[in-house]
C-alpha cells in the first residue's frame, strides 16, 4: 500500500520513540502516507494503523483531528490561505478573491483539471509575512501580492 | 541556507539579541555560526564539571526568566517541580507549536538559531535528569522543521547530543516531531497527547506533566524561547539576564509584531521597553494611519484601545497594569480603518474552529459565540446579543479543562468592553461604523 | 485518612478519593454525564462542577482528588450557576426529540435538565445534526443526541479491550463513530447502551417497543454461562422486551455480556413449542397435558418394564435448573435407570468417582482480578465467559502475568505473557513440561509422587513451558504460599478434551506445587449445580457419551437438542433416531427433535422458578417473571406430574421451593455447597503423556451464540458478525500440505459422515488442527468435538 521509501521514512520516525510506543509515530506516518498518496483514503489510514499495530479508529481519530491531513482527494497543489487576524489585517481577502477568480473555485473546491485545491487555513505562525499561503503543507509563500500569486500559479502550471 | 520568502529582516540597533544572537553570521542556523558566538560551551562546562543541578536552577531562578509560551510561569520554579529521584526515563519537551495568531517568534529561533535551543534543552535535560527530549514543531512551518532536523544531525555528529556526552555518563537524545494543524496542541498536555500519537486533547490537571507527562513519565515542558534563553543565562549569570529586563520580567523578549505596521517581524528587545518605542522599531502604523487598538500578546490576551497601550511598557507588570497581558509577546496592531466587529468575528471563528471538542462549555460555547457575532456582522444582530455574548463568554471562562476556553472568552469580553458603541452601531444599522458596509 | 466536608457534612475518606466518590459515599448527588465509576476519568462534560473553598474557579468533582480539610459545596450559588450553564451548553445542540426517543424516562440528560435547565432556550442558531452510524444489529444510534461524554469509547477500549469506537473530528464537529463502515463487534457491546447517558445509543431490538414507564421489572438470573449474572427482565403485556444487568459487584459488576442481554429475543421465537405433542404414525399431533403425560409415562414404563431401567437414558441440559435436574434424576432412579448425565459435551469420563467433590472455579469471581499469575488451559475465554475474561483483563492491566495453553490463538484482547498454542493432543505434553519445570524449580521443595516423577522423566521441557512454570511459581517475585494469588483454570475446551483426565491431573499437580488456586470454569449456568444435585451416572450407569455410543431404547431429554448439544452430533442424531421412545421436555420445536415421540413444552427461565448454581458455587433462585407461553409449564412441574403419573414416590412437591428444600436436605444451601465443592482428586490417576499421532485433529468449539437453545434463536445475536457460516479453518501450512486453497470447498469427514465446507486459512491455529465449530445444523452430521478428522478437496 505504501512504497518502500515511505515505509523506510516511517521506520525512521519510529526510532524516535520507545519500541512499545508505535502509536506515537502515527502523526508522521500519516503525513508520509499523505505525501505519497496526495490524500488519506480510508484504506490508507487503515494501512498505516495496521503498520503501527494500532486500531484503525485510533488512526482515524488523529487523521480527522488535524487540519493538514486530507481525508478527501485534493488537487495536485493544495493551496491553503491563512485568513486569520494578522493576515486579514493585511488584506488576505484580496488574495483569496484573486485566487478564487484566477482558479474559478471556492474554498474546499478543486479545479476541474485536478490541479488546484483551495483551502482556508488558520494561523500558520508566520504572521510577519502576511498575507500568505502554503502549498501542499510544505512550501510557505509570504508577502503575497496579486502579482506574486500570479507568478506562483504560473510556475505551478 | 534555505531560501525563504522572508528576508533576514530589518534589524534595529535598539534590539538586544539573546535568542537570535547568531543573526549577522553568514549562515546563522549552522553549527559553526553558533560555535562562533560561544555555543555549547555552557553545556560542556556543566557536564564536564558535574555542576550541581541545584546550582543551575538557582541561576535560572535568579534570571527572572518566565515562561515565554504565554503563561509567564517562572522557569526556575517549574524546573524545581521535576522529581529529582525517579527510576525510569524522564522527558523534556519543547513547545514550538506556536499557533496563537500573531505569534511567529519560535519559528525564527529554529530558523536562525536552532543550536542555541538544542543547547538550552540539553542543559535542561542535564539539570532535570531527562534522558529523551522532543521538540514539537508547528506543522505549517515545514521548511523550519527540516532546518531543525538538520541542526539535530549536526549536533549529534558533533557530540552535543546523544550517548555519553563529553565522555561522561550523561546521555540525551533529542528528536524533532511535528504537529499537523491544531492550535490546541500548543497547550502542553494536548501537545503531549499529540507526541504520543493521539488527538490533541488536553489532559485534566492534576496530575501535571512534571509527574505524568509523555508516556506517563515525568516531563518538563517549556517554550522554545524559554529554553533558548538558558545558555546565555548560564554564560552571563542569572543576574545579568535579569538586569536586561525590569523587575519581575527578566531578560529580553522576542516580540512578534504583525498587522498594520510598516515592518512586521520579530524584534528581540529588553523587557520593559515602552510600547511606543517597539512600535517605532516596527516602522510605526502603516500608511501613516492612526493607531486604533493593539492585541499585545496574542488573541488570548485582551485587546487594548490605543489610549490604553500608548503609555504602557512591554513587560508582564506593565501590560497587566494597562489592562491586558504580555502573553507570548504577539503584538497585533490595528489601525483606524479596522472594523472591530469583523475582527472579532474572525477571532471567534478561530476559537470555534480550534476547540478540541472534548469539554462541553468550550465545544458548545465557542460555536455559539461565533454564530452570534457572525449574525451581527451579517446585519442580523439583536439588541440582547451583546449581553448574551458577555454571558456566554463568562460561562465558558474558568469552567473548561484547558485555557482555550478562557482564551476564547477574552476577545469577546474585551472587544465588547472597549468598543461597545461600534458593536451597538452594527446591530442597529446592520453595517459597520468604520467601513460603512455589511458583509 | 482525610477529613473533608461536603455541603456541611463531615466525612472521612481515603487518600486519592475524588470529590464525587466522597459525595456518593455521603449520598449527596452531584450531576454527571461523563463520569462512570468503572471507567477512566475524562472530566469532559463539566456537569459535576462544584465550589471548593479557597478556589476561585469551580472544580470538576469527578477529577478532583480531595485534600485534607477541603470544604466542598455542591449546591451553593456558584456551584449551581456553573452546573446550570453547563446544562445550557449541553442542550443548545441537543435535539428536542424526547417524545420519540427510546431513552425517554431513563435519560440522565432529561432528568438533570429538569433539575438544572432554564425554561426557555437562549440559543437561536441552527442546531448541529450528526449523521447516524450503523454499528451492528444490537446497538442503534441517534448520533445527533450524543453529548460527547465518551463513555462508550472508553468502555470499549478499557473494558472491552479493543478500541472499536472513537471520537473523530474536532470541536463541534467531533463525533463518535466506528472506523468508517465497521460495526462494533465486542461481545460486551450492549453495555454501551446502558452507559450512554442520553438516547444516542439505544437497544436495536428494543427500539420503539415500549416506553420505560410501561415496563414491569423483575429480577432474574442469566441462564447461559457459568457466571450467574444478575439480570433485570423488563416486561410489557406478558412479553419480555429487554434484559438489563442488575448491579452485582461480585458477579457481573454492572455489566452484561451480549449473550445474556440479547438472548431474550429467543424467548419470543416462533419456534416456541406451546402445546404438548405426540407423534402417531410418524405424524405430530397436538394434545393436552394429561394425554401427553400419560402417553409418555406409559411408553417409559413399557420399555423399562420390558427391557430394564438400563434401557433408559436421561440427558439433562446443564442450563436446566437444579430443581429440574433433581426431579429428572428422581425419575431415572425411580425407573431403575442410573444412566443420567448433564455433561453433554464431555468425552473423557475417567475422572468419574475419583474427585472429592463438586468441581468449581476454586475461588470467587472477584478474586480473579486480584491474581498476579494466571494460567488458563483450553479456553477461548472471550467466547466462553465474556465477563470472566474481563476480570482477567483487569488483572492483566494491573500487571498480572497471563499464560495460555490452547489449541488456537484467538485474540483475547489482553496481553498474554506466555502461551503454548498446540494441538489438543500436545496440550497434555505441555502441561507435563510445566509440571516438570515446576518440580525442578528449586525454591519449591515439594516433590511429586514417584509414579508421576517417573512419567515426567521422559518429558523434555521447552523454553516457553519453563517460562510459564517460572511465571506461575512467581520466580523473581515474592512468593506467597499462604494466600496464593496464582490461579490455574480449565476452560470449556479442556472439559470436552478427549484427554481431560490428563489435563486435569497435571493441572491439579501444578497447582498444588505452586500453591495456586485450581478451578474449572463451568461452561453453563447450572453445570456446577447439576453436579451437586447428582445428575451423574450411578455405579453401573452410563455417562452422556456412553448413552449415545451404546444406544438406549428410551431417552428422556430435558432441555436438550441432541445433535447440537452433545459431543458427538452424528452419534446423538442416530441414537435418537433409532430409539423406540424419546420423551423431550423442550421449549422449542426443532429439527433436532423430529425423531422424538413426545414433546412436552417446558417453560424457559423467564416463565419458571428455579435455582442455578454458578461456577463459584453461588446458589441463586429466581421466580417466573412472566406467565408461561400457551400451554408451557415449568419443567419442575412437568417432571413432578410425570413422576406422579409414573406412580413413583417422592414427587409430592407443590412449589420449586419445596424441591430446592429437598435438594439441600433442609439445610442452608451455602452449608451444603461449601461442604461439597472440592476439585481435589482422591487418588492419582494413571496418565499417559505422549501419544504419537499423525492424524488431523478437529477443534470443535461451541460458538458463543450457539451455546444453548435460547441463544440459538435470538435473531439479533444471530445477525452479529460473530455468527459466520461455519468453515474448516486451518493453518496456511496445512492448507498447502493438503493442496488446498483458501476459500475452496472441501469435504470434511469424521467417521462415516461428511459435510461440505469452505476451507479457511487461519494462522492462529497450530499445525495439525482443523477447526470446525459445533452446535450448528451444518456440522451436526459430524462427530467428536476433538476427534480425528479428514479434509479433502470437494
Ligand atoms: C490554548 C493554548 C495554546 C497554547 N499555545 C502555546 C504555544 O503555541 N506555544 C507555547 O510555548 N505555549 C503555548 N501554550 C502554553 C503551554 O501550555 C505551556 O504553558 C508552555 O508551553 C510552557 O512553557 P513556558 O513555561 O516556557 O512558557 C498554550 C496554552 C494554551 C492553553
Ligand atoms: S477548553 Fe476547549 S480546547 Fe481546552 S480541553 Fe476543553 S474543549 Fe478542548
Ligand atoms: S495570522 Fe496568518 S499566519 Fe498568523
Amino acid at each position: 500500500m505504501l512504497s518502500q521509501e515511505s515505509l523506510a521514512k516511517i521506520d525512521r520516525e519510529l526510532t524516535k520513540y520507545p519500541a512499545d510506543r508505535r502509536q506515537a509515530a502515527v502523526m508522521s506516518a500519516l503525513r508520509i502516507a499523505q505525501d505519497e498518496k496526495g490524500w488519506l483514503s480510508k484504506e490508507t489510514v487503515a494501512y498505516v494503523a495496521e503498520y503501527l499495530g494500532i486500531p484503525p479508529i485510533a488512526a482515524l481519530e488523529v487523521a480527522s483531528f488535524y487540519n493538514m491531513y486530507e481525508l478527501e482527494p485534493v488537487g495536485q497543489y493544495k493551496i491553503t490561505v491563512c485568513t486569520n487576524i494578522s493576515c486579514m489585517l493585511r488584506d488576505s481577502d484580496v488574495i483569496v478573491d484573486h485566487l478564487q477568480e484566477r482558479l474559478g473555485i471556492g474554498f474546499n473546491e478543486t479545479t476541474p483539471d485536478g490541479k488546484f485545491t483551495l483551502k482556508e487555513g488558520e494561523c500558520m505562525g508566520c504572521c510577519g509575512g502576511a498575507p500568505l499561503f502554503h502549498i501542499n503543507n510544505k512550501r510557505m509563500c509570504e508577502f503575497l501580492t496579486k502579482e506574486k500569486v500570479d507568478a506562483i500559479l504560473e510556475e505551478l502550471k | 541556507m534555505a531560501a525563504f520568502d522572508t528576508p533576514v529582516q530589518h534589524r534595529s540597533d535598539k534590539e538586544t539579541l539573546v535568542c537570535l544572537r547568531t543573526l549577522g553570521q553568514p549562515d546563522p542556523a549552522s553549527l559553526q555560526a553558533y560555535l562562533n558566538v560561544g555555543g555549547y560551551k555552557q553545556l560542556q562546562r556543566l557536564v564536564q564539571d558535574k555542576v550541581k543541578a541545584t546550582d543551575v536552577i538557582t541561576q535560572v531562578k535568579l534570571s527572572g526568566l518566565r515562561g515565554r509560551g504565554g503563561a509567564g510561569f517562572p522557569t526556575g520554579l517549574k524546573w524545581s517541580f521535576m522529581p529529582r529521584y525517579y527510576d525510569g526515563t524522564k522527558y523534556l519537551v519543547c513547545n514550538t507549536d506556536e499557533g496563537e495568531p500573531g505569534t511567529f517568534k519560535d519559528r525564527d529561533i529554529i530558523r536562525y538559531n536552532p543550536h542555541q535551543l538544542i543547547e538550552g534543552m540539553a542543559i535542561a535535560a542535564y539539570t532535570l535528569g531527562a534522558r529523551v527530549g522532543y521538540n514539537y514543531i508547528h506543522g505549517e512551518i515545514w521548511q523550519d522543521y527540516e532546518i531543525f532536523e538538520r541542526a539535530l544531525d549536526e549536533a549529534r555528529a558533533a557530540g552535543f547530543i546523544g550517548e555519553n556526552l563529553f565522555g561522561t555518563t550523561f546521555s540525551f537524545d533529542l528528536f524533532a516531531v511535528h504537529g499537523y494543524g491544531a492550535y490546541i496542541c500548543g497547550e502542553e498536555t494536548a501537545l503531549i497527547e499529540s507526541i504520543e500519537g493521539k488527538k490533541g486533547q488536553p489532559r485534566f490537571k492534576p496530575p501535571f506533566p512534571a509527574s505524568y507527562g509523555v508516556f506517563g513519565k515525568p516531563t518538563n515542558v517549556n517554550n522554545t524561547e524559554s529554553y533558548t534563553s538558558i545558555p546565555w543565562i548560564l554564560e552571563h549569570g542569572g543576574d545579568a539576564f535579569q538586569a536586561l529586563g525590569v523587575p519581575n520580567s527578566g531578560g529580553t523578549k522576542l516580540f512578534s509584531v504583525s498587522g498594520h505596521v510598516e515592518r512586521p517581524g520579530n524584534y528581540e528587545v529588553r523587557m520593559g521597553m515602552p510600547f511606543t518605542e517597539l512600535l517605532d522599531i516596527a516602522g510605526g502604523v502603516w500608511k501613516g494611519r492612526q493607531l486604533k487598538a493593539v492585541i499585545p500578546g496574542g488573541p488570548s490576551t485582551a485587546v487594548m484601545p490605543a489610549a490604553a497601550i500608548m503609555g504602557a511598557t512591554m513587560d508582564y507588570d506593565g501590560l497587566s497594569k494597562a489592562g491586558s497581558s504580555l502573553g507570548a509577546g504577539s503584538m497585533i496592531v490595528m489601525d483606524e480603518t479596522t472594523c472591530m466587529v469583523k475582527t472579532l468575528k474572525r477571532l471567534s471563528y478561530f476559537f470555534y474552529e480550534e476547540s478540541c471538542g472534548q469539554c462541553t462549555p468550550c465545544r458548545e460555547g465557542t460555536g455559539w459565540l461565533y454564530r452570534v457575532v457572525k449574525r451581527i456582522v451579517e446585519g442580523e444582530g439583536r439588541m440582547g446579543d451583546l449581553d448574551l455574548l458577555t454571558d456566554v463568554s463568562s460561562n465558558i471562562s474558568g469552567r473548561t479543562i484547558c485555557a482555550l476556553g478562557d482564551a476564547a472568552a477574552t476577545p469577546v469580553l474585551s472587544f465588547i468592553k472597549h468598543f461597545r458603541p461600534e458593536f451597538e452601531y452594527y446591530i442597529q444599522h446592520g453595517k459597520s461604523m468604520v467601513t460603512g458596509k455589511a458583509e | 485518612m482525610l477529613n473533608i466536608e461536603i455541603d456541611g457534612k463531615a466525612v472521612e475518606v481515603d487518600h486519592g478519593t475524588t470529590i464525587i466518590d466522597a459525595a456518593d459515599k455521603l449520598g449527596i448527588a452531584i450531576p454527571r454525564f461523563c463520569y462512570h465509576k468503572k471507567l477512566s476519568v475524562a472530566a469532559n462534560c463539566r456537569m459535576c462542577l462544584v465550589q471548593v473553598e479557597k478556589f476561585a474557579k469551580p472544580l470538576p468533582a469527578c477529577a478532583t482528588p480531595v485534600a485534607d480539610g477541603m470544604k466542598i459545596f455542591t449546591r451553593s450559588k456558584a456551584a449551581v450557576e456553573a452546573q446550570k450553564s453547563v446544562m445550557e451548553f449541553l442542550l443548545i445542540n441537543h435535539p428536542l426529540d424526547c417524545p420519540i426517543c427510546d431513552q425517554g424516562g431513563e435519560c440522565d440528560l432529561q432528568d438533570i435538565a429538569v433539575a438544572y435547565g432554564a425554561p426557555a432556550s437562549r440559543y437561536a442558531e441552527e442546531k448541529r445534526v450528526v449523521l447516524n452510524k450503523n454499528i451492528g444489529p444490537l446497538v442503534s444510534t441517534d448520533m445527533t443526541r450524543c453529548i460527547q461524554c465518551t463513555r462508550c469509547v472508553r468502555f470499549l477500549k478499557e473494558v472491552g479491550g479493543m478500541m472499536e469506537l472513537g471520537m473523530v473530528g474536532r470541536g463541534e464537529h467531533a463525533e463518535i463513530t466506528a472506523y468508517v463502515d465497521k460495526s462494533v463487534d465486542s461481545e460486551l457491546s450492549g453495555n454501551i447502551i446502558d452507559l450512554c447517558p442520553v438516547g444516542a445509543l439505544t437497544s436495536k431490538p428494543f427500539r420503539y417497543k415500549a416506553r420505560t414507564w410501561e415496563l414491569t421489572r423483575r429480577p432474574s438470573i442469566a441462564p447461559h454461562d457459568g457466571l450467574g449474572s444478575q439480570i433485570e427482565v423488563h416486561i410489557k403485556d406478558g412479553k419480555v422486551l429487554r434484559v438489563l444487568p442488575r448491579e452485582k459487584e461480585s458477579i457481573n459488576e454492572c455489566w452484561l455480556s451480549d449473550r445474556d442481554r440479547f438472548s431474550y429475543e429467543g424467548l419470543n421465537s416462533p419456534d416456541r413449542l406451546t402445546v404438548p405433542m405426540i407423534k402417531h404414525h410418524g405424524e405430530w399431533h397436538e394434545t393436552d397435558w394429561k394425554t401427553a403425560l400419560e402417553f409418555a409415562a406409559g411408553q417409559l414404563k413399557d420399555i423399562t418394564n420390558a427391557d430394564g431401567g438400563e434401557q433408559l437414558g436421561v440427558l439433562v441440559s446443564p442450563n436446566s435448573t437444579m430443581e429440574e435436574a433433581y426431579l429428572a434424576k428422581q425419575i431415572a432412579h425411580g425407573l431403575g435407570s442410573s444412566n443420567i448425565d448433564y455433561r453433554l459435551r464431555q468425552t473423557d469420563f475417567r475422572l468419574d468417582g475419583k474427585r472429592m467433590g463438586t468441581p468449581w472455579m476454586g475461588c470467587n469471581i472477584p478474586d480473579l482480578q486480584e491474581m498476579d499469575r494466571i494460567l488458563v488451559i483450553g479456553s477461548n475465554l472471550r467466547n466462553e465467559h465474556p465477563l470472566l475474561a474481563n476480570r482477567i483483563r483487569k488483572a492483566v492491566a494491573q500487571g498480572a502475568e497471563l499464560s495460555l495453553v490452547n489449541p488456537m490463538d484467538d485474540d483475547q484482547l489482553m496481553a498474554v505473557k506466555h502461551k503454548a498454542i498446540c494441538t489438543p493432543n500436545d496440550m497434555v505434553n505441555v502441561l507435563a513440561q510445566i509440571l516438570k519445570a515446576m518440580s525442578g524449580l528449586q525454591r519449591l521443595s515439594l516433590c511429586l509422587p514417584k509414579s508421576l516423577n517417573d512419567l515426567l522423566e521422559t518429558v523434555r521441557v521447552w523454553d516457553n513451558s519453563q517460562a510459564m512454570a517460572e511465571s506461575l511459581a512467581g520466580l523473581g517475585k515474592e512468593v506467597d504460599l499462604v494466600s496464593p494469588r496464582t490461579g490455574i483454570f480449565l476452560g470449556n475446551i479442556a472439559q470436552s478434551h478427549p484427554r481431560f483426565t490428563e489435563l486435569y491431573s497435571l493441572a491439579e499437580a501444578i497447582a498444588s506445587l505452586c500453591g495456586a488456586t485450581f478451578g474449572i470454569l463451568s461452561p453453563a449456568a447450572n453445570s456446577t449445580g447439576a453436579h451437586l444435585v447428582g445428575v451423574l451416572p450411578g455405579e453401573h450407569g452410563l455417562n452422556a457419551k456412553a448413552m449415545l455410543e451404546s444406544p438406549r431404547k428410551a431417552y428422556l431429554l430435558v432441555n436438550v437438542e441432541p445433535e447440537l448439544d452433545c459431543h458427538h452430533a452424528a452419534q446423538a442424531r442416530q441414537a435418537i433416531a433409532e430409539a423406540e421412545c424419546v420423551i423431550a421436555l423442550t421449549a422449542y420445536k426443532s429439527e433436532a427433535l423430529e425423531h422424538a415421540d413426545v414433546l412436552l413444552p417446558i417453560a424457559p427461565f423467564t416463565e419458571t422458578s428455579g435455582t442455578y448454581m454458578s461456577m463459584e458455587g453461588r446458589v441463586q433462585s429466581f421466580t417466573a417473571v412472566t406467565k408461561p407461553l400457551g400451554e408451557c409449564r415449568p419443567g419442575w412441574k412437568i417432571l413432578r406430574v410425570l413422576g406422579n403419573t409414573l406412580g413413583l414416590s417422592g414427587f409430592d412437591f407443590d412449589s420449586s421451593e419445596q424441591v430446592k428444600n429437598a435438594i439441600f436436605g433442609g439445610q442452608k444451601p451455602s452449608t451444603v455447597v461449601w461442604n461439597s465443592l472440592n476439585n481435589n482428586l482422591r487418588e492419582l490417576i494413571d496418565i499417559q503423556v505422549k501419544i504419537k499421532s499423525n492424524v488431523l485433529q478437529r477443534l470443535g468449539e461451541v460458538p458463543q451464540f450457539q451455546s444453548d437453545a435460547i441463544v440459538r434463536r435470538s435473531p439479533p445475536l444471530q445477525k452479529t458478525r460473530a455468527v459466520q457460516a461455519p468453515v474448516a479453518a486451518m493453518h496456511s501450512q496445512l492448507l498447502t500440505e493438503l493442496g488446498l486453497d483458501d476459500g475452496e470447498m472441501v469435504t470434511v469427514k469424521q467417521g462415516v459422515a461428511s459435510v461440505l465446507l469452505k476451507a479457511k486459512r487461519d494462522d492462529r491455529l497450530p499445525h495439525g488442527v482443523v477447526r470446525v465449530p459445533t452446535a450448528l445444523p451444518v456440522t451436526s452430521l459430524l462427530g467428536d468435538l476433538m476427534g480425528e478428522i479428514e479434509v479433502t478437496r470437494a
